[in-house]
């Protein structure tokens, strides 16, 4: 079965593990994996934005690209709604194109749905143990009926705790551009999620859509707790059988709870150079070829501190 | 009502700081999605009749014209008065002369959320009417400075008990009360005066019934039957155009949504169906029956992309279940409607450059979607009005150029992909004490109160084109 991997324009950017994630449990499910080279982002801004004629732009960029595929697979509820249900939406008036896009939005999935409703994956490859809680993410909630799904496949780590938090169902108040826009009332919202999450106990939340684990994370660290793990669902079911990613949440160290283990003392996390591991880090990027991103994190502070490195 | 829609950003600020509204909003509404959810699940079929409530409104709505005409013939064959406003304002001068018409001096009133549109008891005040409002939300809200509602079902929401008990011992000049039951016989024991004194009674209508020219009225308190059915002389109604629905069987099948849908409830406390006034031999029921249709910018939905909007019941499940209004409240959206359907409606009809927050201030999460008995499809209308806001060019130029640089770079792939690795580079190196950015320009909505989580490692793209290839 030929698949062709969306990788959605945040995740190449912002955490490329969760990609890397979804291509070991693709291939792990049979599949051949295949990136298209040329995507770039399945138009939702500008389709937020009210700029419907680049989401069409986009919208038919993609098609292009992943036309060819027998299935299209993306790690992210919020994109993968944006192709499936309102991609159709935007061609109403173009009954030639529509019926392309509407073949190719019938047979893009996001990622948990197609592991577990269309290969019906039974085994997960790598490790992966702890205790997690998870959220759902509002257009994969909403527009995927994504729900089910995740928690089975979870279901499938026999090492895995799964603790339901209250209202995981409750949005986390990313909303794209929202959180940006009214950056008080988002943070409010997400100040609740974060409650409900540490009222679960677990010490991680999982969720399959980057831009909620981007704001959940980012008000966690801007709080102070640098422990909380934050991982892609996709994190969870692959395990270690991405090279060098955690095989447990305990072993997920997050890199601002790395970055104050390996800082001196009690050093505020702040101001420049506050650990040999974080000069190290720089001066490697430094010495790179300017064009080419480096792995900027520190090192690890130990053995635990499992680091998904480059392969 | 004026618009207030404009002061959004400042209001949402002021009432994110209001440690007392965010302890209120939080229990309210844990109260209501907990009620609908329970109300819900004891219909048999609640989507089935879902459906056949949506497509009932839907063919009402499809034939307004005709249901209203047919309406106003058989009220009018029953003894009322059918009036048309074509705006707010028009309908308060209706309303204004019915009094002077029969003399009146004191008006009661039932909760109506037209009449707010309509800032009717400005007019009748002006007009040297004396208004009083008797559902008990709304006559605390009278009582203090004449208050706005902040929710359509339930006006004064966003007060705790504690604060309408000071204000009852202000006001009422009498000892301070804390318990609920105590403090609502205050309330009636001043208002049953009134009751007995009015010359004319206000209503709103939940809906008008063509085929027997009825206004039916959901009320918990009964205090609606005060003003429309026992003392006074005139009853008027007021209610939008939108409301009207063909027969009795499909105000059946609505109200088996309206009140599990806003408060949980298998049916509201009271429910009246008014058909013209009192009738020779009739024991109850006043002298004057009027009602008064208000168009209200209604009729420029109709037939247009926001028609759906138009189904709207009014019950609030949208914005009980909205993750905005919880946490600003009813105040912040600035109009009459608040939530998800009021910023669907308040740009739609004061004005899309009155109201340009509210389209925007969404999460976009869906659950307005979810929970609305008649499928009214929120999101999408919001987005839509984005569109609008866009095409007329009303949003901020720096957000127009943003957006115009990202679709220019995403529609290139090969300036996309360097772009891209350029900015998880530059994002990696400020982020690379701890992974963590403190603050970023044109992003500080987001990192006043977060951290933006830097970039991992070098992009997806890179890694696999090195693998693969």
């Amino acid at each position: 079965m030929r698949v062709g991997l969306f990788i959605t324009c945040l995740v190449d950017v912002m955490r490329p593990e969760i990609a890397e994630a979804a291509v070991a449990l693709l291939e792990a499910a049979g599949c051949s994996v295949e990136v298209p080279m040329a995507q770039t982002c399945c138009g939702q801004p500008g389709y937020n934005a009210g700029d419907t004629a680049s989401a069409r732009a986009l919208a038919r960029k993609f098609l292009a690209e992943f036309e060819r595929f027998d299935h299209v697979v993306v790690p992210s509820g919020s994109c993968g709604g944006m192709i499936r249900t309102h991609y159709p939406a935007l061609f109403a008036d173009d009954p030639d194109l529509r019926t392309r896009i509407d073949a190719v939005a019938a047979k893009t999935w996001e990622l948990t749905a197609f592991l577990h409703d269309v290969v019906g994956i039974r085994s997960l490859p790598g490790r992966f143990e702890g205790e997690l809680t998870y959220h759902d993410s509002c257009s994969g909630l909403r527009e995927l009926g994504v729900q089910k799904q995740p928690r089975a496949l979870i279901g499938l780590r026999p090492g895995v705790t799964l603790v339901e938090m209250k209202d995981a169902r409750a949005c986390c108040g990313f909303g794209g551009t929202f959180a940006v826009k009214y950056g008080d009332i988002s943070t409010a919202i997400v100040d609740e999620k974060i409650d409900r999450i540490k009222a679960s106990g677990a010490p991680c939340v999982v969720l399959g859509d980057l831009g909620c684990m981007l704001n959940i994370e980012g008000r966690l660290r801007r709080n102070g707790d640098l422990e909380t793990r934050v991982l892609h669902v996709a994190q969870v079911l692959a395990g270690d059988a991405v090279p060098g990613a955690p095989a447990s949440v305990e072993a997920a160290v997050p890199a601002a709870a790395r970055a104050a283990a390996a800082a001196p003392g009690p050093a505020p996390a702040t101001g420049p150079a506050t650990a040999a591991g974080t000069e190290t880090a720089a001066g490697r990027a430094g010495t790179a070829d300017a064009a080419t991103p480096t792995d900027t994190r520190p090192p690890p502070e130990s053995a635990a501190a499992a680091i998904p490195k480059e392969r | 009502m004026q618009v207030q829609s404009m002061h959004f950003k400042a209001r949402a600020g002021q009432k994110l700081a209001d440690v007392r509204l965010q302890q209120n909003l939080k229990i309210l509404s844990q109260r209501w999605t907990v009620g609908r959810s329970n109300a819900i699940a004891e219909l048999d079929d609640f989507e089935a009749t879902r459906d056949e409530a949506v497509e009932r409104r839907n063919r009402a709505l499809a034939n307004l014209d005709a249901w209203l005409e047919r309406f106003e013939q058989e009220a009018t064959a029953r003894g009322a008065t059918v009036l048309w406003a074509e705006t707010p304002e028009e309908a308060s001068r209706l309303v204004v002369a019915i009094a002077r018409k029969h003399e009146v001096r004191k008006v009661t009133k039932s909760k109506s959320m037209v009449s707010e549109e309509m800032a009717l008891n400005r007019h009748l005040e002006a007009a040297g009417v004396q208004v009083v409002e008797t559902d008990l939300g709304e006559y605390i809200l009278q009582i203090n400075d004449n208050e706005p509602p902040s929710h359509i079902v339930a006006p004064v929401v966003h007060k705790s008990k504690d604060e309408v008990s000071d204000l009852f011992a202000r006001v009422h000049q009498r000892p301070r009360l804390t318990d609920i039951p105590q403090m609502t016989r205050e309330a009636r024991e001043f208002l049953r005066p009134h009751f007995l004194s009015a010359d004319m009674g206000v209503s709103g209508g939940n809906f008008l019934v063509a085929e027997t020219g009825s206004v039916a009225v959901f009320t918990n308190e009964g205090n609606e039957g005060m003003c429309t059915v026992l003392p006074p002389k005139v009853h008027v109604a007021v209610t939008g155009i939108e409301k009207v629905l063909p027969t009795l069987e499909d105000l059946a099948t609505v109200a088996r949504l309206l009140p599990r849908s806003a408060t949980g409830q298998s049916i509201s406390n009271y429910f009246s169906l008014l058909t013209g006034p009192r009738a020779p031999g009739e024991q109850d029921g006043p002298e004057h029956m009027y009602v008064v249709l208000v168009d209200g910018g209604r009729s420029g939905l109709l037939g247009g992309e926001f028609q759906d909007m138009l189904r709207c019941i009014r019950c609030g499940a949208c914005m009980n279940h909205c993750p905005v209004y919880q946490k600003i409240g009813g105040h912040t959206y600035g109009w009459v409607y608040p939530g998800p359907m009021g910023s669907v409606l308040t740009p739609s009809y004061v004005g899309i450059e009155n109201a340009l927050d509210l389209p925007q201030a969404a999460t976009m999460c869906g659950e307005c979607h979810v929970v609305c008995p008649m499928k009214i499809p929120l999101p999408d209308l919001l987005r839509k009005l984005r569109e609008k806001q866009m095409e007329r060019g009303l949003r901020p130029w720096r957000e127009r150029a943003g957006l115009a640089a990202w679709a220019f770079a995403a529609k290139r792939p090969a300036l996309y992909r360097p772009l891209a690795r350029l900015g998880g580079w530059v994002l990696g190196r400020i982020g690379r004490d701890g992974g963590r950015i403190r603050s970023l320009p044109m992003a500080g909505g987001w990192t006043q109160t977060r951290d933006l989580p830097a970039p991992s490692g070098p992009t997806f793209k890179e890694r696999w084109a090195k693998q693969r290839h």
